[in-house]
C-alpha cells in the first residue's frame, strides 16, 4: 500500500510517546503538552506507566483536539518510539497515514517498517552525546531533543517553549539554557532533514484562556485545604499517594504560621490503612475535618472501621482513587471497580454515600462537598475518583472559590445548647430526617456518651434489646433517604425525546460525550445521564423510568454501577444494557461507539 | 444485661477534691464484668486517681478496643466522652483524636489480646509516635470475652482451664515498650491499689505515651492454680522494683526517703514522681539497663513492678510534627481557608 499523504489535520490528532521509565521522559512530554496548551489549543495527556521505578516501558498519549474532546480516540497519528523493546508494538499501533519518529543512532531492521506509516529517523543519542556532558544529562536531553524536532514538525511556537522552560527552571537558568539548546538541536535537525511542517500540525487558537491543566489528586487536595481540613492520615498507595503529597505541600504554604512555624494541620503517615481510617474517625469524633486517600486494597483493609463509622455515626471522608483489581491487580492502570465495595463497604447492613467526580474540577468541588455531607450526615463519605482522573493532567476551567461559602458543620450541639438541654440523647431522631444531634468531646459534661460499635439505643446507651436495635438501624435507613436529597444531582443531557439513553459515571464522561456526538452526526440522538452520587436521587429513577433501554457505560468487568442501579432503584434489569471496558486503559470513545451501534442494531433486530 | 446508671446520691459528708467534686463524680455505669474480675479493681484505681488529681471529667477522653477490659471505660468517668472502637485499633483512634484535640487527657484501656495480638502493630506505632496518652493493658493472659483462649502474654507452661498447656513464649508488653521507645513504662497488679493509683496519676501527667501493664486476673478463665496470671501466683512472683509516689506541682514532698534509694523526677506540668528503689542497681532512666534487668528477672519468673522506665524530656507526636499549640478543633474557618485571593497564586503552576 503506498503511503497516502493524509489530509491536513490541524489541531486534531494524537501523539503517543513510547519511553523507558526512569529516563526523565515525563518532564519532556509534559513540556510538549503544555506548549500546545499555551498555544490556546485544547489538549489532554494520559500516562500509561508501569508499576516500576526504572527500566520498563511507559507511554504518554497526548490528544490535541480543537473540539475539546478529552477521551482517548483509539487513534495514534504520531508515534515517538524511544523504546527499542516496544518498537514493534509501537509501530503497529500507528494509525494508517501516521508518522513514527525514532532514534536513528542505532539503525532499525528493515522489517520494522510499514508502508502506510511515514518513518522519520533522528540520531537523538548521537547528537546529544556530542552536545552534552555526563550520562544523565545525555539521557535527559534526548527527550527534550525530540520535543524540539516535534516543534518543527508540528510548527510549535518556540517562544512558548522558551517561556515554559524559563518558568520551570526559574531558579536554575543554566538548566533552562541547556534545555533550550536541546530543543534547537532537534528543531534544526528536523527542519534540515524533513519537510516541515507535517500535514498534522498545531495552529494557535484561543480556547485555553482561563483554563488550567491539572490532575485530579492535586485538585482534590486543594479542595481539602479549602474545606478547612485539619487532619489527614494515610498509608502510601498508587494512585492516591500524590493526593496527600499535594495536600501536605499546600499546607506547608498556607497552614504554617509565618512567625512561629507552627502547623495548623496534622498529617499522619499511618502504619497501615486500618490505622489510617481509625485516625480519621478519631479526629472526626473530636470535631475536626479529617480524610484519608487510598485505593482498592486500602478500602478492603479499612472496611471494619468504615462500618463502625456508619453505625456510630462519625464523619469521615475517604478518597478512593481506583486502580485495577482484584488483589494487587495492575496498580498503575485505571478502572471503576470499587463501586460496589464502596457502596456496601463493611459487614452487616451498611450503605455509604458516594460522590463520583468526572474530572479534576469536580475533584475540587466534590472534596468540599464531601466534608459538608460527612458532617451533615455524620457518616463516612466516599469520593470515588480513579487513576485516570487522579494522576493525568486534564484541561479544566480555572477553579473558582466563593468567599461567601462557609463549612456546614451539621447538627453539633454547642456548649450553650448542652448547658440548657435537659438531657442529651445521642441517637435520637429529633427532626425526623434520620440525623441525630451530636456533641463533641471536651465541650460539656452533659454531652458525654460512649461512642460504640456495639448495639446502642436512641439515648446512646448499650443495648441488646430487639426493638431498640431496630429503632436505630431503621433510622439509619431514613438518614440514607435524606442523603439522597442532599448529594449532587445527576447531569442530564436531553438530545431527543427518544426512548433509548446512555447512563454513565465518572471518568467515562468525556468518552461518552464524544461517542454521543459522533452518533448524533449519524442521526442517532440519545439522551444521557451522568450519575454524580449515590444514593440515587428521584431524578435517577425518573430517567430510568422514561427510557425503554439504557446503555450503562462503566469501566469494570462486572457492571457494578448497573448492579447498584438494579439493587437501589425500581428498574427492570433487562432494560439496562451493559457497556463495559476494563483493560486498565482509560475508556475511549471508539469502544463506546461500537458497543452502542451494535446494541442498537441488535435491539432493532429483536 | 441492660445498662442502668447507678443512682447518684450526694452525701454531704463525702470528701471533695480541688474542683469540689466527690469520688462519685468520677464513677461510671455499673460494671457488667464477672464478680472478682481484676479489671474492676483497675477501674476503681482510675476513678481514685482522677478524683485525687482533680481532673475535669469532661476534659478526659476514654478510648478502648474490644474485650472485657475494653468495656471498662463505661464504668468510670461517665462525664467523659468515650470511644469503644474495634478490636486492636484503639491506638489509631487515639492518634486521630489527639491530633485533632491535644488539650484533652487521653485514657486508653486495652487487653492483652487487644494490644499484643490483633493490635500489636498499632500499639507499637503509638509508642513510636510518642502519642500523649495513658495506655493501660489489663493483662490476664487470656481472651476473656471469647471465653478463655490463650493470649500472646500467656506464659510458657501456663495451663488453660481445660488443661491445654501453652508452649509459645509470651510477648511481654513492658519489654516491647522499652524496645519501641516507650517513654513511660510501668507494670503493676490490679490488686495493688497503693502502687497503681500513683502510677496512673503519674502516667496521666506524663507528656508522651505512658504504658502501664496491669496484671489483672481473669477469675473465670485464668485464676486456677496453674495459671501464672492468677491471684495466687501474682502475689508470690510480682515484686516492686520501685515504689512510686506521685507529688502534685505545689505539694511538698512529705515522706521521708532514704537519700540513696530515692529519686525525684519532675514531670512536664511541674509535678514529681518520687521513686524508691527496692533494688539498688536498677536505673529507671537507663533504657538498656532497665531492659536487661527486667528480662533477667523474667527469666527467673519474677515480675518487676512499679515505674520501670521514664524519660520526661522526649518529644510527643505534636512536638515531632510541630502542630499548633492550640487544638486544631479550635482553629476557625478564617485561619483554615485561604480564600479566593490565594487561588490564582496556587493555580499559576497549572497554566
Ligand atoms: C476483628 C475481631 N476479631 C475477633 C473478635 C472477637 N474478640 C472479642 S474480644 C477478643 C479477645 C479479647 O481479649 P483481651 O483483649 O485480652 O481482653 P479481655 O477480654 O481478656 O479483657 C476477641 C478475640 C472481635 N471482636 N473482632
Ligand atoms: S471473663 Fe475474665 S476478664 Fe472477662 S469479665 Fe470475667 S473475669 Fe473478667
Ligand atoms: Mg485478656
Amino acid at each position: 500500500m503506498p503511503a497516502s499523504q493524509p489530509a491536513e489535520r490541524i489541531n486534531d490528532f494524537v501523539i503517543k510517546l513510547a519511553n523507558v521509565n526512569g529516563t526523565g521522559s515525563a518532564s519532556a512530554n509534559s513540556l510538549l503538552m503544555k506548549s500546545i496548551f499555551r498555544m490556546g489549543v485544547p489538549v489532554v495527556g494520559k500516562n500509561f506507566f508501569p508499576s516500576n521505578i526504572q527500566g520498563l516501558p511507559t507511554w504518554y498519549e497526548i490528544r490535541v483536539s480543537r473540539d475539546g474532546h478529552i477521551a482517548r480516540s483509539g487513534r495514534v497519528d504520531i508515534m515517538v518510539a524511544m523504546n527499542a523493546e516496544t518498537y514493534r508494538q509501537d509501530l503497529s499501533d500507528v494509525s494508517p497515514g501516521g508518522v513514527l519518529i525514532y532514534d536513528s543512532t542505532w539503525p532499525r531492521s528493515h522489517e520494522l517498517v510499514r508502508e502506510d506509516v511515514t518513518i522519520l529517523g533522528i540520531p537523538l543519542a548521537k547528537m546529544c552525546n556530542e552536545h552534552f556532558d555526563g550520562i544523565r544529562a545525555r539521557i535527559l536531553m534526548k527527550n527534550v531533543t525530540y520535543v524540539g524536532a516535534l516543534a518543527a514538525l508540528l510548527e510549535l511556537d518556540l517562544e512558548v517553549i522558551k517561556a515554559l522552560l524559563t518558568e520551570t527552571f526559574a531558579n536554575k537558568p543554566e538548566l533552562a539554557a541547556a534545555n533550550m539548546e536541546a530543543i534547537s538541536l532537534g528543531y534544526e535537525y528536523a527542519r534540515e532533514h524533513f519537510e516541515c511542517p507535517l500535514s498534522m500540525r498545531v495552529e494557535t487558537m484561543d480556547l485555553t484562556r482561563d483554563h488550567i491543566m491539572i490532575d485530579g489528586n492535586s485538585a482534590a487536595a486543594l479542595g481539602c485545604l479549602y474545606a478547612g481540613v485539619t487532619v489527614g492520615a494515610w498509608y502510601p498507595i498508587t494512585p492516591s499517594t500524590s493526593l496527600m503529597d499535594a495536600f501536605r505541600s499546600l499546607c506547608i504554604r498556607y497552614r504554617s504560621d509565618a512567625e512561629t512555624g507552627e502547623n495548623r494541620y496534622c498529617v499522619v503517615q499511618a502504619e497501615d490503612e486500618l490505622a489510617a481510617i481509625g485516625m480519621v474517625l478519631g479526629a472526626g469524633w473530636m470535631g475536626a475535618r479529617a480524610f484519608t486517600p487510598t485505593s482498592g486494597p486500602g478500602i478492603s483493609l479499612m472496611s471494619e472501621f468504615i462500618g463502625f463509622g456508619y453505625f456510630a455515626e462519625i464523619p469521615a471522608v475517604i478518597f478512593d482513587v481506583q486502580r485495577v483489581g482484584p488483589s494487587t491487580g495492575m496498580p498503575t492502570r485505571t478502572q471503576q471497580c470499587d463501586i460496589l465495595s464502596a457502596a456496601y463497604c463493611s459487614h452487616g447492613d451498611t450503605r455509604h454515600p458516594i460522590l463520583f467526580p468526572a474530572d479534576p474540577s469536580e475533584c475540587f468541588e466534590m472534596a468540599v462537598a464531601a466534608f459538608d455531607l460527612a458532617e451533615r450526615l455524620q457518616t463516612p463519605i466516599f469520593v470515588l475518583s480513579d487513576l485516570d482522573i487522579g494522576m493525568n493532567d486534564w484541561m479544566c476551567p480555572l477553579l473558582q472559590w466563593d468567599d461567601d461559602y462557609r463549612w456546614d458543620r451539621g447538627k453539633v450541639l454547642s456548649k450553650a445548647d448542652l448547658e440548657e438541654a435537659e438531657h442529651f440523647w445521642r441517637y435520637y431522631d429529633h427532626d425526623g430526617d434520620g440525623i441525630p444531634y451530636r456533641s463533641l468531646p471536651g465541650v460539656h459534661p452533659k454531652g458525654a456518651y460512649f461512642t460504640r460499635g456495639s448495639g446502642h439505643n436512641a439515648e446512646g446507651r448499650y443495648t441488646e434489646d430487639a426493638d431498640e436495635y431496630r429503632e436505630v438501624v431503621d433510622r439509619l435507613n431514613r438518614k440514607f433517604e435524606t442523603a439522597a436529597g442532599l448529594v449532587p444531582a445527576p447531569v442530564v443531557v436531553n438530545s431527543a425525546r427518544g426512548d433509548v439513553a446512555v447512563l454513565s459515571v465518572g471518568s467515562c464522561d468525556g468518552a461518552v460525550r464524544e461517542a454521543l456526538l459522533l452518533l448524533g452526526e449519524k442521526g442517532v440522538k440519545l439522551n444521557y445521564m451522568r450519575i454524580k452520587a449515590f444514593p440515587f436521587s428521584d431524578q435517577v429513577q425518573a430517567f430510568l423510568d422514561r427510557h425503554e433501554r439504557v446503555f450503562v457505560v462503566e469501566q469494570n468487568r462486572d457492571g457494578q454501577l448497573r448492579k447498584l442501579l438494579i439493587n437501589e432503584t425500581r428498574t427492570d434489569p433487562a432494560k439496562l444494557v451493559p457497556v463495559l471496558h476494563y483493560d486498565g486503559l482509560p475508556i475511549g470513545s471508539d469502544c463506546i461507539l461500537e458497543a452502542i451501534r451494535e446494541g442498537l442494531e441488535k435491539g432493532a433486530a429483536a | 444485661m441492660s445498662y442502668r446508671p447507678k443512682p447518684r446520691i450526694a452525701h454531704p459528708g463525702l470528701k471533695k477534691n480541688a474542683l469540689g467534686l466527690t469520688r462519685r463524680d468520677y464513677e461510671g455505669g455499673m460494671s457488667t464484668l464477672c464478680a472478682g474480675c481484676g479489671h474492676d479493681s483497675i477501674t476503681a484505681a482510675i476513678i481514685q486517681a482522677c478524683f485525687e488529681l482533680a481532673v475535669e471529667p469532661h476534659r478526659v477522653a476514654k478510648v478502648s478496643g474490644i474485650g472485657c477490659s475494653s468495656k471498662t471505660p463505661a464504668y468510670f468517668l461517665s462525664a467523659s466522652h468515650g470511644f469503644n472502637s474495634v478490636h486492636g485499633r484503639m491506638p489509631a483512634v487515639a492518634t486521630g483524636a489527639n491530633a485533632a484535640n491535644r488539650d484533652l487527657s487521653y485514657i486508653g484501656v486495652s487487653g492483652d489480646g487487644d494490644s499484643l495480638s490483633i493490635g500489636l502493630g498499632q500499639f507499637c506505632h503509638a509508642m513510636r509516635r510518642n502519642l500523649d496518652m495513658l495506655y493501660l493493658i489489663e493483662n490476664n493472659g487470656v481472651y476473656g470475652l471469647t471465653k478463655g483462649q490463650f493470649s500472646a502474654s500467656a506464659d510458657v507452661g501456663s495451663k488453660a482451664k481445660k488443661g491445654e498447656v501453652n508452649e509459645q513464649p509470651p510477648i511481654d508488653p513492658v519489654l516491647t515498650a522499652l524496645a519501641m521507645g516507650g517513654t513511660f513504662v510501668a507494670r503493676s497488679f490490679s490488686g495493688d491499689k497503693e502502687q497503681l493509683v500513683p502510677l496512673i496519676k503519674a502516667g496521666l501527667r506524663h507528656k508522651g505515651f505512658a504504658l502501664i501493664d496491669v496484671l489483672s486476673p481473669c477469675v473465670t478463665f485464668n485464676d486456677h492454680e496453674d495459671s501464672t496470671k492468677s491471684y495466687a501466683y501474682t502475689r508470690q512472683h510480682y515484686s516492686p522494683a520501685l515504689e512510686t509516689d506521685f507529688v502534685r506541682p505545689a505539694e511538698e514532698i512529705m515522706a521521708d526517703y532514704d537519700a540513696g534509694a530515692a529519686m525525684s523526677i519532675e514531670l512536664h506540668d511541674g509535678s514529681r514522681i518520687v521513686l524508691r528503689k527496692a533494688a539498688p542497681d536498677y536505673d529507671p532512666q537507663n533504657r538498656g539497663n532497665a531492659f536487661a534487668y527486667i528480662k533477667d528477672k523474667l527469666r527467673d519468673s519474677e515480675f518487676l513492678t512499679g515505674l520501670l522506665y521514664v524519660e520526661e524530656t522526649s518529644r510527643d507526636m505534636h512536638a515531632l510534627s510541630n502542630t499548633a499549640v492550640r487544638p486544631l478543633v479550635d482553629i476557625g474557618w478564617d485561619e483554615l481557608c485561604p480564600g479566593s485571593s490565594a487561588l490564582p497564586g496556587i493555580l499559576k503552576r497549572y497554566r
